[in-house]
């Protein structure tokens, strides 16, 4: 156990070294579906911190009780009764979120991206470890999610957040905002984040 | 014949109107990460065919048997316990992600060892790609397509029945297989092209797929337009309809 990482290693790396979406390509089906506007990224990004903090504390919470061929069907398991609880939760309070949001808040369930973190935080460290982790995933996650529903709103339909910000002259690029522009800006934003990785190594080796 | 065209409508909308990779993004994981060769696309794309085909099966059974209010099974078990009265309100929906993903998990876990026991060749090539599956959101997302159409809606004869949910989960599955074929053939032609550096990878496969995905934005319209021209619309609306634009074309004459 004395190589595993900290809890606030854990914390830190989720954010951008370890960015889900960016740097480990987990969770892209609700990145790019829900991310046409800030409002939708933002439910969602929060309905994915809910089910994986929650996750990975009981996972955590019941790893040593785990049996090796069983864990990934009582991850999913887990999982799937939390993201029923956050699914009700919606539609309780924000019953418009979640007609518009429909099938990817059920969808959480087998995003990938919450899988990985119980089994390789969760089920090997304890509780506080994997609640940080969690609460780093969750906020890289919110921070790629709403980085390209930045891009797709503003380039989309000159708002953000509902606020017009470009002038009313703005021909707003449809694309954007159709499945295609989700694509496009996830890819171009990708090879942006690559190439600020390889621009900062190369300097740490001139260094 | 109203029936017929119905399922092909839904075979067309799942298979390439509203493609399950291009339109709804679920299965990007394996859209992205396995689409090297044409090959292993095409037994992803037929192994997710067969699951999906397979868990909508299950999945529809268990909701109009079991989870939809007023459900034969639920009301029949909850009849000796409550009256009558209440049995036949008992609404179990609410169960449902935990249901799907259960019968999801177990029949990807059938299906890998029945095709182990009895078509050893067929699991060398799917083998590596059916435990992936269970995590594959394709499929769950078409047993919830599918309760939707059941649970959701209003009057109890619109209500989805299994020939039309398993049109819906084959063709979703078909058209699943489609797109990474396409995107695998693509990515065997880049292998010999000069990316930039930073793009390499997951980058250009997402434009690429974002490009497939504006090219199969052509489909959008194609099954309205098939359903008018086999159904036109009832007569009594286009007699309505045609002394009123005669109307505003006059007034936008003058």
């Amino acid at each position: 156990m004395a190589d595993q990482p900290t809890a606030f290693e854990r914390f830190v790396q989720g954010i951008l070294p370890e960015n889900p979406v960016y740097r480990q390509l987990l969770g892209l089906c609700p990145t790019l579906a829900v991310s046409n506007g800030m409002k939708p990224a933002l439910t969602m990004a929060c309905s994915v911190a809910f089910v994986l903090l929650c996750a990975n504390v009981v996972t955590s919470l019941i790893r040593n009780l785990l049996k090796p061929h069983l864990r990934i069907v009582v991850f999913t398991l887990t999982i799937a009764t939390f993201v029923t609880i956050a699914d009700r939760f919606l539609a309780a309070y924000l019953f418009q979120m979640s007609k518009t949001l429909g099938p990817y808040i059920p969808l959480i369930i087998v995003n990938c991206l919450i899988i990985c973190r119980c089994e390789v935080c969760a089920s090997k460290q304890s509780v506080f470890t994997a609640a940080s982790d969690a609460l780093g995933q969750a906020l890289g996650f919110g921070l790629a999610l709403s980085s390209i529903a930045t891009v797709r709103e503003i380039f989309g339909t000159g708002m953000f957040f509902g606020i017009r910000l470009l002038p009313s002259a703005w021909p707003d690029w449809v694309i954007m905002v159709l499945p295609p522009g989700a694509f496009i800006t996830l890819g171009l934003l990708l090879g942006l984040v690559n190439w600020i990785g390889i621009v900062k190594s190369r300097r740490s080796v001139n260094d | 014949m109203i029936y017929f065209l119905d399922i092909m409508l839904i075979a067309l909308t799942a298979s390439l109107i509203n493609n399950f990779v291009l339109y709804y993004f679920v299965g990007i994981c394996p859209f992205v990460g396995v689409s090297r060769k044409v090959e292993m696309a095409f037994g992803m794309g037929c192994a997710v065919t067969f699951v999906i085909s397979i868990a909508a099966l299950i999945s529809w059974t268990i909701t109009t048997m079991v989870l939809i209010p007023g459900a034969p099974l639920s009301s029949f078990i909850a009849g000796f316990f409550l009256p009558e009265e209440a049995a036949g309100k008992i609404d179990l929906t609410v169960l449902s992600y935990i249901v799907y993903i259960f019968a999801i998990a177990s029949s990807v876990q059938f299906v890998e060892m029945y095709v182990r026991k009895f078509f050893p060749l067929l699991y060398r090539s799917f083998g590596v790609f059916l435990p992936l599956i269970t995590t594959n959101c394709a499929i769950l997302f078409a047993c919830l397509t599918i309760m939707s159409h059941i649970v959701g809606v209003d009057n109890p004869a619109d209500a989805w029945d299994i020939g039309r949910s398993m049109t819906l989960a084959f063709f979703g599955g078909v058209g699943f297989t489609i797109a990474i074929v396409i995107m695998s053939g693509i990515r065997e032609e880049l292998e010999i092209c000069d990316i930039p550096e930073p793009f390499q990878g997951a980058a250009i496969t997402l434009i690429i797929g974002g490009i497939l995905a504006l090219a199969f934005m052509g489909f959008t319209g194609v099954d309205s337009g098939i359903r008018d021209t086999i159904m036109p619309a009832p007569t009594e609306q286009n007699l309505t309809m045609a002394p009123l634009q005669a109307e505003i074309l006059a007034q936008s004459d003058f």
